[in-house]
């Protein structure tokens, strides 16, 4: 059955059809194209019949793996269930237009505000944009208002933020974007960020601390206060990371821990597509001082209910993204604030702890913890003893696919040696956690049985393990039909 | 074994001072934690550096680590073998320099002996 993993391309056959187009009754006006861009030969396209091509991505969209299948413990990502509900409302929008006025689209941006005032509420905030279309789109966006901040008081030596090194890869990339230089610092023993490095970084060109708390590592900063201080202090703004935050709803605000501007990822925290499957959304929230600075049009409400967009902002940094951002996205995020409501928020992020420290309690004796306290929405192992038999992380995380898992986050944080991160999410029943438990435990048996299985795993997919290394060195970026195209 | 006629650093990288010269790698510590080495972003030759600067990127197929300096100085020479084979890295860690940086000075507390290396990487 190799046959079945055929790109559409090698299936094609001259001359077939999947659909019968009636004879061209126009004249070809080729003329009207300049002579040199012209193409040269018919475009590659696969010939292939209806059937065919269904019975193609149908096989295909069988062997892809998403959480409608089964558990998905992505650390750092929040893979939670998304209620399908939430998929279907964002039809009702399907008749406006975005260029509508105002008036006549009240109940879209009424919508609009309202999700944002929610997230105010959840997040401790004063205002949100809606506009970034993602997380890291949302960090520049908080980078930019930041700027804008430190330029208007005329304060233009702030050039640096403190990033520390067990943040997300996006802030220092963002930061770096936004025309800011990077001051790593390192984190303390017990994995939270190290005061004393903290206060040697301060200084006068301190733009700001990008931070997320809960951690990468999935454990709470309990100094924030302190942190926050500091910084402050200095002159400089605390931004929050919002990948963290679907630990800590209805419990803690990151409004009330001191932070200034803050991203939320609503593909991760508030149950909208993730992915490849998105489009994303980054809606970023900032305090009153702050306002000023948001991208335009800004969403307001009136007295009488009224919702207005106002454009008259002389100090926006601009607009981030074309009318609202990604409004249908927007749809499904506020159906789940309010289906699940203040209390089932909070239930939310309790069980997405209270799963996170049932998997690393019922695995710490198997595997290695390098942070033995209570952890938050995910946990960090290790191969622990497994690897003085020549197991590493990659070998586990591969073994999982053959056990019907999508593995856990691999080596990342990049500080934990073989990081294995596992978020299991708020949305898993003990008996899904107690298999997944015991699948981790039956590779930890085979590791110090038989280790050679585990470097050969996966075994029961259609491609075994790519050459990563190849694949990295010299990769081949374009598919290419036969040698005569290269 | 790792080799005594050098200076390392709590971030791994060794440094082989040569009267005004110092050569710059990583240790065979580093290049196993990090993996298969897939590709090294060197320094410019005549670009100068301040203690702690990021000289060079490491990208394995599991992570991209900054290398940093040790010194101050300005870059003499690259290693430009490890444009085409940077699993030079992990073959011979210890005989592979990424750069060499005439140095302006160097924060001797900062560096360690092979044996010192050694109890920092046994401790971690």
């Amino acid at each position: 059955m190799r046959s079945e993993y055929k790109l559409i391309f090698e299936r094609s056959k001259a001359g077939r059809r999947g659909c019968d187009l009636p004879a061209l009754d126009v004249p070809e006006l080729c003329e009207l194209v300049p002579e040199g861009m012209r193409a040269e030969r018919r475009l590659n396209l696969p010939e292939i019949a209806e059937v065919d091509l269904v019975r193609h991505y149908t096989n295909l969209s069988r062997r892809n793996y998403g959480v409608d299948n089964g558990f998905y413990p992505l650390g750092s990502c929040t893979m939670k269930y998304n209620p399908k509900i939430c998929e279907e409302l964002p039809a009702l929008f399907n008749g406006l237009h975005p260029l509508l006025d105002a008036d006549m689209t009240q109940g879209a941006l009424d919508m609009l505000y309202h999700l944002d005032q929610a997230l105010c509420e959840i997040t401790g905030m004063d205002k949100f944009t809606l506009q970034p279309a993602a997380g890291a789109h949302g960090e520049y966006t908080g980078l930019m208002i930041i700027r804008a901040y430190h330029e208007l008081r005329q304060d233009a030596a702030r050039t640096t933020i403190i990033v520390p090194d067990a943040a997300h890869g996006t802030n220092p990339a963002s930061a770096a974007m936004a025309g800011f230089k990077i001051k790593e610092i390192k984190s303390a023993p017990d994995g939270s960020v190290d005061l004393d490095a903290l206060r040697a970084a301060v200084g006068p060109d301190t733009a700001g601390l990008m931070l997320t708390n809960p951690s990468t590592l999935g454990l709470f900063e309990t100094r924030i206060s302190e942190i926050a201080q500091i910084v402050h202090e200095a002159g400089g703004l605390l931004y929050y990371d919002g990948a963290n935050l679907n630990a800590i709803m209805g419990i803690v605000r990151p409004g009330d821990m001191g932070f200034d501007v803050m991203h939320v990822n609503l593909h991760k925290t508030f149950s909208t597509p993730h992915g490849g499957g998105g489009p994303g959304s980054g809606p970023v929230g900032v305090k009153a001082e702050l306002i000023p600075y948001l991208p335009t049009p800004v969403i307001m409400a009136c007295h009488g209910g009224r919702v207005t967009l106002d454009y008259n902002r002389p100090l926006s940094i601009g607009k981030v993204k074309s009318f609202f951002g990604n409004f249908s996205v927007m749809v499904k995020a506020y159906a789940y604030i309010l289906s699940l409501g203040g209390r089932g928020l909070r239930e939310a992020s309790e069980n997405a702890v209270l799963n996170a420290n049932y998997v690393k309690e019922m695995l710490k004796d198997t595997y290695g913890l390098p942070y033995d306290r209570i952890c938050m929405h995910e946990c960090v192992l290790t191969p622990g003893e497994l690897e003085q038999g020549g197991v590493r992380t990659l070998d586990i995380a591969k073994a999982l696919i053959d056990r019907g898992y999508h593995p856990m986050t691999v080596y990342f944080p990049l500080i934990v040696h073989e990081a294995m991160m596992i978020e299991p999410t708020e949305s898993e029943s003990r008996e899904t956690l107690d298999a997944f438990i015991a699948a981790m435990k039956d590779i930890a048996r085979e590791a110090k049985e038989a280790p050679e299985a585990l470097h050969a795993a996966p075994v029961t997919t259609p491609v075994g393990r790519p050459d990563e290394v190849t694949a990295a060195r010299k990769p081949v970026v374009r598919y290419t039909a036969d040698e005569d195209n290269r | 074994m790792t080799p005594n006629d050098r200076r390392y650093t709590r971030d791994h990288e060794w440094i082989l001072i040569e009267g005004n010269s110092a050569r710059i790698g990583i240790t065979d510590y580093a290049q196993d934690a990090l993996g298969e080495i897939v590709y090294v972003e060197l320094p410019a030759v005549g670009d100068s550096y301040a203690v702690g600067d990021s000289l060079a990127v490491v990208e394995s197929v599991k992570a991209v680590s900054q290398i940093y300096t040790c010194v101050e100085g300005t870059v003499t020479e690259v290693n430009e073998a490890l444009e085409e084979a940077p699993e030079l890295l992990n073959s011979a860690a210890f005989d592979t320099c990424i750069a060499v940086l005439e140095i302006a000075s160097v924060d001797e507390s900062k560096l360690m002996s092979a044996q010192e290396y050694d109890a920092h990487v046994a401790a971690l």
